[in-house]
C-alpha cells in the first residue's frame, strides 16, 4: 500500500537553528494522525516541506508516492493544507476566495462542492461577505474551506481550532471526522491535547526537530499507564517524598504505577498516623503522557 | 475522490485574480493615473508649447508629449501592479494560497506579468483616449506602437515581480520605485527629445532601456524617432528576455518565497 505521507530523513536548518534534524515518518491512507510537540519543535517546518513551502536541506518527502520536489504538481494536488497563520486576501468575498482557490487547482464549475463546504463550515450566510468583515473564527473556517476545495485525499491541519469557539470547534471536528470516514487521510497538529487524544489513531511527538515518540494513541496512553493521586494531608511519609510531582501547601500530586501501589501508600499513611483530609484519583491522559515524554527527551 | 482538474489551467485563475484585484479598486488603479497624466499634459503643454521645438518643428510639442505620457503610464502602472500585488501577499501571508497549488514557476511568472500588462495597457489606453479630446492624433505605425507597448509593459511587469520578490517591506519597494523606476522613466525622453540635451546626457540616455521603449513607441505615432526603431526593438526585446530569465530563475529556486 502506498503511504499517504512518507518522510525520509528530512533535515532543515534556519541559520543557527536546526529546525528538523533527520525526521522519518510514514502515515498510512485513511489514518487520523497527530503531530504534536512544543513550540519550535519543527511541526510547521515539516508541514511546510511537505507542502512545498520550504525546501529540505536533506531527505525526501512524498505524498501518495509523489515526491514533493520532483513531482510537485501531483504531490500538491493530493494535499490540502490549513495554515497556522490567519491569512486572507482582503480584496475578495468568501465565495470568490473559494472559487479562486479552486481555480488554482484547475477546477472550474466547483460550486456544488463549494456550497457543501460553506454549509459544513456554517458559512453559507456569509458567502458573499468580504473576508475583512469576518470574525477570526470565521476566517479560520474559510482557511479550512480553501484547503478542501480540490478534495485532496490528504489533509493537513496546522492548529485549525485556534481562536474558534467551542460550538464551532465541535462542528468543525464533526466535518473533519466525516472526511476521515470518507477515506481522507488527516494529519493534525494542535496544542489542544484532548482533541488529539479523542481524534487521532496514531501520534508522533516532536522535540527540537526529532521524533521522540511515535505510536498509536492507545499504546502511548497504556505505556504510560498509571494513576495520578491528589492527596491533601498534614504530611507525607518520608519514603514517598520522591514520588511527589507537585506540591501546593498540604496538597500533594503523586504519580503511582497502579492501584496496588495506592494500597501501599494508604498503609504507609496509616502506619505514620497521618490523617487524609482529601483524596482523588485521575487516570493518565495524553497531556500527562506528552509532558512526561517531553521531560524525558530534555 | 478528487474533482477532475484541467492540468495547467490554474495560472489562468491567477491571471483572473490579478486583473480582478486591480479592477475592484479601479478608482485608484485606473482613473487616478489617467487624471495624473492628463494634468501633466495640460500643464506641460501650456507652459512649453511655444518654447520647445521637437523633430525640427515637424511635430507640435503637445502632440509629442502624448505618446510619452501614454507610455509612461503604461510602464508605471505595470510595475505598480505586479510589485504591489506580490508584496501585499507576502506581507499579509496570503501568498501561501498561490504557493500551495500545483502552479509551475513559469505559470506564476506568466500570470503576474500578464496581469501587470493588462493594467498598464488599460491605463495607457485610458490616457490616450482622454488626451484625444485635447490633441487630435493619428497613429502612423500602429504595430510598432503596439509592439513597444507590449514589450514595455512586460518589462515593467517583470521588474515589479523582481521588486516584489526581493523586497521584504513596503519601504524597500518604495525605494525601488522612487530611486530606480521613476528616474529611469523621467529621464527617458517622456517630456523631451534627447537631441535637445547636451552631448553627455544624450550619450547617457542610450544606457537607459526606458528611453528605447518611449522612443520606439513614439515612432509608432509619428514615424519619427531619435533612434532607429528596429534597434530600439532589439534592445527592448533583449532586456525583456534577460529579465524574464532572471525572474524565472528566482521563482524556480524559490528565492525569498519558498523558505
Amino acid at each position: 500500500m502506498t503511504p499517504a505521507v512518507e518522510i525520509i530523513d528530512v533535515a532543515r536548518r534556519f541559520g543557527s537553528i536546526q529546525a528538523l534534524a533527520g525526521v522519518d515518518l510514514t502515515v498510512l491512507p485513511g489514518e487520523f494522525f497527530g503531530l504534536l510537540g512544543p513550540n519550535g519543535a519543527g511541526k510547521t517546518t515539516l508541514i511546510s516541506i511537505l507542502a512545498g513551502l520550504t525546501r529540505a536541506d536533506r531527505g525526501s518527502a512524498r505524498v501518495l508516492g509523489h515526491d514533493v520536489v520532483t513531482d510537485y504538481r501531483m504531490a500538491r494536488r493530493m494535499l490540502g493544507v490549513v495554515p497556522q497563520e490567519l491569512v486572507f486576501d482582503p480584496f475578495f468575498s468568501v465565495r470568490e476566495t473559494l472559487r479562486i482557490q479552486s481555480g488554482y487547482f484547475g477546477i472550474r464549475g466547483n460550486d456544488d462542492w463549494i456550497d457543501e463546504i460553506l454549509h459544513h463550515l456554517d458559512l453559507t450566510s456569509r458567502a458573499d461577505a468580504n473576508m475583512r468583515a469576518l470574525s477570526g473564527g470565521m476566517k479560520r473556517r474559510v482557511l479550512v474551506g480553501q484547503a478542501l476545495v480540490h478534495k485532496p485525499p490528504v489533509i493537513v491541519l496546522d492548529e485549525p481550532t485556534a481562536g474558534v469557539d467551542v460550538e464551532l470547534r465541535q462542528s468543525l471536528w464533526a466535518f473533519i471526522r466525516k472526511l476521515n470516514r470518507d477515506g481522507h487521510t488527516i494529519i493534525l497538529t494542535t496544542h489542544y491535547l484532548e482533541e488529539a487524544e479523542a481524534l487521532c489513531g496514531r501520534i508522533a511527538m516532536l522535540k527540537a526537530g526529532r521524533v521522540v515518540a511515535l505510536d498509536s494513541t492507545h499504546n502511548l496512553l497504556s505505556s504510560f499507564a498509571g494513576l495520578t493521586v491528589r492527596l491533601t494531608a498534614a504530611a507525607l511519609p518520608a519514603a514517598w517524598a520522591d514520588r511527589v510531582q507537585r506540591q501546593e501547601a498540604q496538597t500533594y500530586l503523586l504519580t503511582l504505577a497502579d492501584y496496588r501501589e495506592l494500597e501501599s501508600l494508604l498503609a504507609a499513611l496509616r502506619e505514620s498516623g497521618i490523617v487524609i483530609d482529601e483524596l482523588s484519583l485521575q487516570e493518565a491522559d495524553l497531556e500527562q503522557v506528552f509532558l512526561r515524554i517531553m521531560k524525558k527527551a530534555a | 475522490m478528487t474533482v477532475a482538474a484541467a492540468a495547467g489551467a490554474g495560472w489562468l485563475t491567477l491571471l483572473y485574480k490579478e486583473v480582478l484585484r486591480f479592477w475592484k479598486v479601479s478608482f485608484q488603479t485606473i482613473l487616478a493615473p489617467v487624471l495624473t497624466a492628463l494634468l501633466y499634459l495640460l500643464i506641460f503643454s501650456h507652459v512649453l508649447e511655444s518654447h520647445v521645438s521637437v523633430f525640427d518643428g515637424r511635430v507640435r510639442y503637445t502632440a509629442f508629449l502624448v505618446p510619452g505620457l501614454v507610455m509612461m503610464s503604461v510602464l508605471q502602472n505595470s510595475f505598480a501592479n505586479s510589485s504591489s500585488s506580490l508584496i501585499q501577499s507576502k506581507i499579509t501571508g496570503n501568498l501561501i494560497f498561490v504557493l500551495l497549488p500545483p502552479l509551475s514557476p513559469l505559470e506564476i511568472f506568466a500570470a503576474y506579468v500578464l496581469g501587470a500588462m493588462v493594467r498598464g495597457l488599460v491605463v495607457g489606453l485610458g490616457v490616450f483616449l482622454v488626451t484625444l479630446w485635447f490633441v487630435p492624433m493619428s497613429i502612423e505605425h500602429p504595430f510598432w506602437a503596439l509592439a513597444f507597448a507590449l514589450l514595455g509593459s512586460a518589462i515593467l511587469g517583470i521588474l515589479g515581480l523582481i521588486a516584489g520578490i526581493v523586497a521584504d517591506k513596503f519601504d524597500q519597494l518604495a525605494a525601488f520605485q522612487n530611486f530606480l523606476i521613476m528616474p529611469l522613466t523621467f529621464l527617458s525622453g517622456v517630456f523631451y527629445s534627447i537631441h535637445t540635451l547636451p552631448p553627455f546626457w544624450q550619450s547617457l540616455s542610450h544606457f537607459n532601456p526606458f528611453f528605447y521603449m518611449i522612443d520606439g513607441f513614439r515612432y509608432g505615432f509619428f514615424g519619427l524617432s531619435d533612434i532607429s526603431p528596429p534597434l530600439s526593438l532589439a534592445v527592448v526585446a533583449t532586456a525583456c528576455a534577460a529579465l524574464a530569465a532572471l525572474t524565472l530563475r528566482m521563482l524556480q529556486t524559490g528565492y525569498k518565497l519558498r523558505n
